[in-house]
């Protein structure tokens, strides 16, 4: 039996109060830029950036990053990963980056993300935000923005799905 | 020794024999045979005394089949096959008689060769083994062999098998000369300039594989050639391993008009695959000539039905399994054929395609008497060549356990279901499981 | 989502799903050709060797920078077809680069089937760059991943293959992955070249050029190996280009944006005038760049196919 974490409202919540937290955190949106990992990282990126744009008061760039081709499970997975478009139509040398993604688990993919987005260039710092932190670090990485924090046992999985894809905007844990 | 093989079905075309019955074997010849439909009332062959009885009840007993075109590759290639193994395999296979082709190293293009292949032969061959001389001297087409000395020392046909005499006055001075012996010239039917370095039928499967194509026309030619030089030379001519309708027609035409003196044979591989064995560059089908299409194994069916084809041989061409694992078209030609003659060969009993007499008429008797050799019949006082074929075994070929060294053959993994469980052969008596 | 094969041997073994995902991914990787650092770490650890019996630079340098560019090792094994007669068997110089530890073997042949023979005797991924008269895949994949990219859909269009079918590896690779993909296929060429047989396969025949390019989408020209010349293929390459080289003039018989493709390297003045190679329907530089995308792409799907 599937167990709720966040509904429509929630994710509503939490992205306007991250939006908030982002701005003071960097004083401002001014050499700010975000970037979402694929997939639904890039739904909650395009979302943050339009309440981001909306405090204050100017266009934030977003991105997509697909990180196939950066990940380390390369002997261990049972088939390669799709490779998705990386869209960073921005440059993002000397600008504050922030990854976004839906759920951080063992960090393997923001370590991927990170080696992804310093291949497009050198940004003055990168900043992770995510929706979920499920636990079960397996790297020394540490998201700057949470929306919500789960404990989870290692066996359960944390599923979000978006507007965007057709489906109601929830957050479940199975 | 006295041998007695009883109640089975005896097949001897030569003599009009085709019934259950006993056969008694004394000192290596046929002592008597009794059947149901022998002509003429044979009494009930004496049984006392017999050393060895075997009961071939459901079995067919043939004479020893004469295969009249093998490659035993000794001298020079005896990694490819030897005529210690080559005789062994030909028993395996009911082949009690086999002619050897030339093109060994040396050629056998002088008696020199041809008395070591029959030394060999009487020392260490498990069957007859008659030399088939070179008609050119190293096969090259230029000039010709010894032929009437050759033929003194043994050999009983002459053929540049492997390669065609592409000089046709050359061929005709070969057809003409040939009358002395009054022996057959066994052609290779291969217009070299035509089938240019091919390496298998020419057709849609060759231009998608990528494979040089030879088409049935670089047979058709010579084929056409050589029976308008017979006709010119009167000189005897016999076609190895037909392999193409328009040969058939070319033959059979040639046969109606009674205009040259010429037979046929045709091999298991023509009538039994197509192209499509090829498959995906399996060298094992890579055979020249190369197999061809649906049409040409009906055509030759029906060729071997209404006699316009006298023969079947095997064309045995052993090779080294490193020869034929690589590039296709680097791959030596040739199937290793001994052990799948009676096999494939029933298949057209089956089919209707021949009776049983029929089929040991192409195996045996035709070719015994187009090189003129006292072989093929079960009459009493014969050499008792003999095998017993068992028809309703089902069995998987298994090319790793051919008694050949050449592993060669298309045939892998085929299901067939008839095969000599006994051979006769030089009054040693092989059986098998 | 995964190829069935460890394997790229032949078109003729991928359907349309296959092609779909290696055009798809190949997208993917042309993102990352345009980029500053052209490099990902994605197949770092693997080895590639480029086992070429036949001289090719083009293509094995295509293949080299797509696998440097997947972050493999990649090693260059040139064999001169000459001394494979004599030497080391085919099957003794794959086992060898295997036991080195190849996770992923190139291969170009002159003979015909080298690469489904090595495919079936190793482990290793085998990629065919060429075998013989068969086929060269990764030059139809890149083509078609540049037709995809200038035309909506590659299904319904009419492509023109004009020159030495027979012999063209080229041709054939894209014979079948056309029709795969649903577009019309028409070969022009003198009958020598252009095997009737063809014709079972659903492919149109043509030898008067004229009439073959009437409202064709794409012209895919193919190289004219000068050695056929004398052989009684065609008289002369001067005959051969008034028969069917490519003209501005010829070209005019074509739609109005029809592509004009070429896999290189070009005899101009031969199979094609200078000013069509040159001209603004050629799109015969981006076949370039993008058999690099596809070649990673090849590469990259493969390597996640377990053996
Ligand atoms: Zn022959
Ligand atoms: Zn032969």
């Amino acid at each position: 039996m599937p167990k709720e974490l966040l509904n429509k409202e929630d994710i509503e919540r939490i992205i306007t109060r991250m939006a908030h937290e982002i701005t003071e955190r960097n004083r401002g949106v001014q050499s700010l830029c975000l970037i979402g990992i694929q997939r639904g990282g890039a739904h909650l990126a395009r979302r943050l950036a339009l309440k981001l744009g909306g405090i204050g008061g100017k266009t934030i760039p977003v991105g997509v990053l697909d990180i196939a081709l950066y990940r380390d499970d390369f002997a261990v997975r049972k088939e390669q990963p799709v490779v998705r478009r990386t869209e960073v139509p921005f440059e993002i040398s000397n600008e504050k980056v922030v990854l976004v993604d839906d759920v951080l688990f063992t960090g393997r993919s923001i370590r991927a993300a990170m080696d992804a987005v310093m291949d497009l260039g050198r940004p003055s710092a990168i900043q992770l935000a995510v929706l979920v932190d499920r636990g079960h670090r397996e790297l020394p990485i540490k998201a700057d923005f949470v929306g919500k924090n789960v404990p989870t046992s290692l066996e359960e999985t944390v599923r979000v799905q978006f507007a965007e894809d057709g489906l109601e905007d929830r957050a479940v844990l199975e | 020794m006295k041998i007695a093989i009883r109640n089975g079905r005896i097949i001897d075309p030569a003599r009009g024999i085709d019934g259950i019955g006993d056969l008694v074997i004394e000192d290596g010849k046929i002592k008597a045979v009794k059947s149901q439909k022998s002509k003429g009332r044979s009494q009930r062959p004496e049984i006392t005394g017999a050393t060895r009885e075997i009961d071939a009840r459901g079995k067919l007993v043939l004479p020893g089949l004469v295969d009249l075109h093998v490659h035993l590759r000794e001298p020079g290639y005896e990694y490819k096959e030897t005529i210690r193994t080559g005789t062994a395999a030909a028993v395996r296979g009911g082949v009690t008689s086999v002619c050897c082709m030339p093109n060994t190293n040396p050629v056998n293009d002088n008696a020199s060769v041809t008395e070591f292949i029959l030394k060999k032969a009487s020392a260490e061959g498990a069957c007859w083994v008659y030399p088939i001389g070179a008609i050119t001297k190293g096969q090259k087409g230029e000039e010709l062999a010894e032929m009437s000395i050759m033929h003194e020392a043994g050999c009983v046909a002459f053929s540049d098998d492997g390669r065609p005499v592409m000089d046709s006055l050359m061929m005709r001075r070969a057809l003409e000369y040939s009358k002395v012996m009054n022996v057959p010239l066994i052609s290779h039917c291969e217009d070299l300039s035509l089938s240019s370095g091919g390496v298998m039928n020419e057709g849609l499967l060759s231009v998608t594989l990528g494979l040089k194509g030879i088409p049935p026309q670089a047979e058709e030619i010579m084929v056409a050639r050589d029976i308008a030089l017979a006709e010119l030379t009167g000189g005897r001519l016999h076609i190895a391993h037909i392999s193409t309708e328009g040969s058939v027609a070319l033959v059979r035409a040639a046969k109606k008009r009674g205009i040259a003196d010429v037979t046929a044979e045709t091999c298991p591989h023509y009538f039994s695959a197509t192209e499509e064995a090829v498959g995906d560059y399996r060298t094992n089908a890579k055979v020249n000539p190369p197999l061809r299409r649906k049409r040409d194994v009906e055509a030759i069916k029906e060729g071997l039905h209404d006699g316009t084809i006298d023969v079947i041989a095997t064309d045995h061409a052993p090779h080294h399994r490193d020869e034929k694992l690589g590039e296709f078209d680097f791959a030596p030609s040739g199937i290793s054929g001994l052990e799948t003659l009676i096999g494939l060969s029933m298949r057209l009993v089956d089919e209707g395609v021949l009776s049983h007499e029929g089929l040991v008429e192409k195996t045996a008797v035709n070719p015994a008497r187009i090189i003129g050799v006292d072989r093929g019949t079960l009459a009493p006082g014969a050499a008792a060549d003999l095998t017993v074929v068992d028809t309703e075994t089902e069995y998987t070929v298994g090319a790793a356990k051919f008694v050949s060294r050449g592993k060669n053959t298309p045939f892998d993994g085929w299901v067939l279901s008839a095969r000599p469980v006994i051979t006769i052969s030089l009054g040693r008596i092989h059986e098998w499981e | 989502m995964s190829l069935k094969s460890k394997d790229l041997v032949s078109i003729r073994g991928l359907d349309a799903s296959d092609i779909g995902l290696i055009l798809e991914t190949a997208a993917g990787f042309k993102d990352v050709l345009g980029r500053d650092i052209k490099k990902v770490p994605a197949l770092r650890g693997k080895t590639t060797v480029n086992l070429f019996y036949e001289p090719s630079t083009r293509t094995r340098t295509s293949f080299e920078l797509a696998a440097k560019r997947l972050s493999t090792d990649v090693v260059n094994f040139s064999v001169s077809t000459s001394s494979v007669v004599k030497g080391e068997s085919l099957r003794d110089t794959a086992l060898t680069i295997q036991a080195l530890g190849a996770d992923i073997i190139i291969v170009r042949h002159s003979c015909s089937g080298v690469a489904h023979f090595l495919a079936d005797n190793l482990g290793a991924s085998v990629v065919n760059a060429g075998d013989g008269t068969n086929e060269h895949p990764t030059q139809a994949l890149l083509d078609l991943f540049t037709i995809q990219e200038r035309k909506e859909a590659i299904k319904g269009l009419r492509v023109a293959i004009v020159g030495d079918i027979l012999h063209s590896r080229v041709a054939k690779s894209n014979m079948y992955a056309l029709t795969t993909m649903g577009a019309k296929v028409r070969l022009i060429g003198p009958p020598t070249l252009v095997p009737e047989a063809l014709e079972e396969l659903g492919v149109e025949i043509f030898s008067d050029m004229d009439k073959g390019l009437r409202d064709v989408d794409i012209v895919m020209m193919l190289r004219i190996q000068m050695e056929r010349q004398g052989k009684g293929f065609f008289p002369t390459t001067v005959e051969y280009f008034r028969n069917w080289g490519l003209t501005p003039e010829r070209l005019s018989r074509a739609k109005k944006d029809a592509l004009v493709m070429h896999p290189g390297p070009m005899n101009r003045g031969v199979e094609i005038a200078s000013d069509v190679a040159d001209g603004h329907n050629s799109v015969i530089l981006d076949q370039v760049t993008n058999g690099l995308a596809v070649r990673m792409a090849v590469l990259y799907l493969l390597a996640g196919v377990k053996g």
